[in-house]
């Protein structure tokens, strides 16, 4: 929560070399892979939280949290993308993402900034990214040392149910 | 326009629309009753109201329609006109219309543009006085209500018209059977004049209007800050279950104390809270007077609507939830429900059909019952419809029970296609009713008589918010099941369990008091492991769609108050949960969704396949009872229906004779083909056990290994095989199936039928 709260504040003034429109997105790592959502589409991010499992939701779906009183539906984004599991004594983490229905919690490996980004350096998804994951993806910025995918929050959580 | 005035006209609105839904219901109440003065009162002061207010705000058109509104009222108000049915329905097209230009303003903020010329032309012309004496002499026979508010003649005094005697003489006569109101009594003996009988109305009128007045007592609040207050006390009454469960942990008195005095306030809390969002059913229900009348004139049907229990509470949401269904119901009853009025009269009933309403509270429940005194629901009429448009097999529905036919209308999709209309248009129609009755958790039913009627029976919850609920186990996981779905719990131990629970065609059952209660193990529909063989069971005794069925869980841990709380669209999509709630621990317990899991496991339609007869025997006619023969072959046991037995005999062997590749024996004058059983196996005890059947154009003889006993089963079971099951003396008995173990002799029959008939 604080770091992402620190580069919040730090990383626009980093690449505002340019009076450029940019937007910040919120890193995470799955599988190593840098991805990135809308950080407007964040509400909060929290460290794993005990789940309570739902009998014959589909996988991806990997049960229900409560947050302060509210229950919300918490999503594995491995199994979303088709990127394998987390190693057993990996700890995910949650980002509670806002949806039309409500917020929601989408399982990570590990959280990383939040990242403004230049739309210069914005390119479609790569070929390198396959399957499921390709049509989430809305498109890639090269960072310095790596890729940066980002995420459509709204594709991610939509078809959920049929991508089971 | 300042945000001052748009609250002046919010508040206008809200009060219009309330009192507009009034005037509704005066009026048709004045159909009824034309001469009602404390009505005719209302109806004017309404009319009188958005009048006053609209010419306030500006807004002409709605001051001119209601203005010509208002006169006509006045007219009939005072007397001087009768409130016919031209009237009222011109009345009632006014209210439309100033419906619709709320509706305009509250869309647009002006009035529309729809001068509504012709209503006012209308309201104008009818404002003529027709017979005015005729008009004055009814209200006279109008018996006036003596007792009520301040008495007539105590006002007539007071106001020096009359003196006490006279009053007291009028009242004796009264006594004595004067069926007349007093203040015509008074006018006969020429003690008063018309005038002061006509004031002192008046002011008993405005007497009881002071009564009906409560706005003193009561205060608008928007449902947006009922249903805040409704989450919060949701929320507080989980905290009071967490702190009450580390309470449990803890000796210190004063703690306990405090907690003890928590729990208490917050169960009052609640019950308050509920309490605000409490309305009486009238509410929605006074809206059908409007919608009965109008559709039974469309189908040019007489219809009166009668109401009882209108004052039943209930909370905001599940009402809002029940009002499409209902008027639903509604239209369906008015277009298909009640015959014409020339059809009603040949059938010897009264040319006006009944809608009867009714609504009372039982065990934590509202019923509804919606019955009418029409048609009835031709079973084999739906039936057949159903079979038509491919909802059931042939074969099922040759197996249902005729209040299981009817029940067919409430499948989806169907649609009785000859009677469309653009009134009820079907097709989609009471599979709707009753999905969103069971939304809200409750049930509906429907019985009916075929030529005098159809009760439609709606069971609702009070709330939904905060219910009652069961905690039970499965697979170390804990799940709620709403207490109102549970009929009872029975917790077997291992060996009972083994022992009690039978396979039927591949089914579990379990044998609750004798009624076969086919089984559903939660472990398996969830993909758990089954239990181990060590531990007890517990089976909580549900009812979907009409049948009790058993669903299997490791245990019940509690019962609690429960804060049901949606599950996200994502996981509304699993059939067998219906909501989550966070308990005391602040662990998550998802809610059993019982009608659901019952439709995936298909425990109802394998509890019919299996328990056809068996269940509706037992629902319908549990009591009546007929013999049944158990007969052995081999280790096995068979029921037969004793009514369908002619004799019993027993043979000697050697008297069996050989005709055309049968065997036959000489039986009364006759020759009897035998069919045996078991073939190839010896008769025991050297005699040939023979069951006689009379085939109707001949006898023939089951030849059976042993004879049982005979026993007696239910009812109205189907007792010919090969389906139908009995319990007899703790097993599972299959019916024999007659037709089928005859048929070899139906071959050798037909043959020598005539050498038979001789």
């Amino acid at each position: 929560m604080n770091d992402v709260d620190q580069t919040m504040t730090d990383g626009p003034r980093g690449t505002a070399s340019e009076p450029v429109a940019t937007k910040a997105l919120c890193t995470f790592w799955l599988a190593g892979l840098c991805f990135g959502v809308d950080v407007l589409d964040v509400q909060e991010v929290i460290r794993s939280q005990d789940v309570t499992v739902v009998p014959l939701a589909p996988p991806v779906m990997v049960g229900l949290m409560n947050l302060r009183g509210q229950i919300i539906t918490a999503c594995d984004l491995r199994r979303r993308l088709g990127l394998g599991e987390r190693g057993p004594d990996q700890l995910p983490v949650n980002v509670v993402v806002r949806t039309p229905e409500g917020p929601m919690s989408l399982l990570v490996d590990r959280i990383g900034a939040v990242i403004a980004v230049d739309p210069r350096a914005f390119e479609t998804p790569p070929s390198t990214v396959a399957g499921v994951a390709r049509d989430l993806i809305v498109g890639a910025y090269k960072l310095d040392d790596h890729l940066l995918l980002e995420l459509d929050t709204s594709r991610v959580i939509a078809q959920m149910v049929t991508s089971g | 326009m300042d945000d001052g005035f748009d609250e002046v006209i919010a508040e206008f609105l809200v009060e219009s629309y309330e009192n507009i839904d009034r005037l509704d219901q005066d009026l048709l109440a004045l159909e009824g009753n034309p001469e009602d003065p404390s009505t005719l009162a209302s109806a004017f002061r309404t009319v009188h109201t958005i009048k006053g207010t609209c010419g306030f705000l500006g807004y002409g058109r709605l001051e001119r329609v209601t203005h010509v509104g208002e006169n006509l009222l006045s007219q009939i108000r005072d007397g001087k006109l009768r409130l016919d049915s031209s009237r009222a329905t011109a009345l009632l097209a006014m209210v439309d219309a100033v419906r619709a230009m709320l509706t305009e303003i509250e869309a647009s903020g002006t009035d529309g543009e729809e001068p509504y010329d012709d209503l006012v032309e209308f309201l104008t012309a009818l404002k003529e006085p027709d017979s005015l004496s005729q008009a004055v002499a009814a209200d006279l026979d109008e018996p006036l209500e003596v007792d009520e508010i301040a008495p007539l003649g105590s006002l007539l005094v007071a106001a020096g018209a009359a003196i006490p005697g006279d009053i007291a003489l009028a009242l004796t006569e009264q006594g004595f059977g004067d069926s007349r109101p007093i203040g015509k009594i008074l006018i006969d003996h020429g003690v008063v004049e018309d005038v002061d009988v006509d004031r002192a109305v008046f002011q008993q009128q405005m007497g009881e209007t002071a009564r009906s007045s409560i706005s003193e007592s009561n205060i608008r609040v928007d449902v947006g800050v009922l249903d805040q207050l409704m989450n919060l006390v949701g929320e507080l009454v989980l905290s009071r279950n967490n702190i009450m469960q580390h309470v449990g942990a803890t000796s210190e008195p004063a703690i306990i104390a405090a907690s003890q005095q928590l729990h208490m306030i917050t169960g009052e809390l609640q019950e308050c809270v509920m309490k605000t969002r409490m309305q009486p059913i009238g509410s929605v229900w006074s809206k059908f007077t409007r919608v009965v009348r109008d559709l039974s004139n469309q189908c040019g049907k007489q219809v009166r609507i009668e109401m009882e229990g209108e004052d039943t509470e209930l909370d905001k949401t599940i009402l809002e939830a029940i009002k499409d269904p209902l008027t639903h119901v509604m239209r369906n009853t008015v277009d298909h429900g009640i015959e014409t009025p020339e059809v009603r009269a040949a059938a010897g009933k009264p040319t006006e059909g009944v809608l009867h309403l009714r609504a009372f509270h039982e065990g934590g429940q509202v019923i509804i019952h919606i019955a009418d005194d029409g048609a009835g629901i031709d079973a084999s009429k739906v039936m057949a419809k159903a079979v038509s448009q491919g909802l059931v097999s042939e074969a099922d529905a040759a197996a249902m029970s005729e209040r299981e036919a009817v029940n067919l209308i409430f499948s989806p999709g169907f649609s009785t296609a000859e009677s469309v209309t653009n009134v009820s248009g079907r097709g989609v129609g009471m599979d709707v009713v009753k999905t969103n009755i069971e939304r809200i958790g409750g049930t509906v039913d429907v019985e009916t008589q075929l030529g005098s009627g159809t009760t439609l029976t709606i069971r609702i919850p009070l709330t939904l918010a905060i219910v009652p609920a069961v905690m039970v186990e499965s697979a170390g996981e804990r799940y709620a099941i709403p207490q109102i779905e549970v009929q009872e719990l029975v917790r077997l131990d291992r060996e009972h369990a083994i022992a009690s629970i039978e396979m039927l065609h591949n089914a579990p059952v379990y044998r609750l008091r004798g009624d076969l209660l086919p089984l559903v193990y939660l472990r398996d529909q969830f993909g758990h492991e089954p239990i181990d063989d060590e531990s007890a069971i517990t089976i909580a005794v549900v009812v979907t769609d009409g049948r009790s069925w058993g669903l299997v869980v490791d245990g019940v841990s509690s019962t609690e108050e429960i804060v049901v709380k949606p599950l996200g669209s994502l996981m509304r999509s699993i059939h067998a949960f219906s909501g989550a709630t966070i308990r005391g621990d602040g662990r998550i317990a998802l809610i059993l969704d019982t009608a659901g899991i019952a439709r995936h496991a298909q425990v109802v339609a394998t509890a019919k396949a299996v328990l056809n007869e068996f269940g509706s025997a037992t629902t319908e006619q549990a009591g009546a009872t007929s013999k049944v023969l158990v007969v052995a072959r081999g280790e096995e046991r068979l029921g037969i229906d004793l009514t369908k037995v002619d004799r019993l005999e027993q043979f000697d062997p050697d008297l069996v004779e050989h005709s055309d590749h049968f065997d036959v024996i000489q039986y009364r004058d006759g020759i009897l083909p035998l069919v045996s059983l078991s073939p190839g196996t010896p008769p025991s005890g050297g005699r040939l056990v023979t069951i006689v059947f009379d085939r109707g154009n001949s006898l023939v003889g089951l030849v059976v290994d042993r004879i049982i006993d005979i026993v007696e089963a239910p009812l109205g079971l189907n007792l010919e095989g090969p389906r139908g099951s009995i319990i007899v003396r703790d097993r599972v008995t299959e019916m024999l199936d007659i037709d089928a173990s005859l048929s070899p002799a139906a071959v050798w029959v037909g043959r020598n039928l005539t050498e038979v008939g001789v």
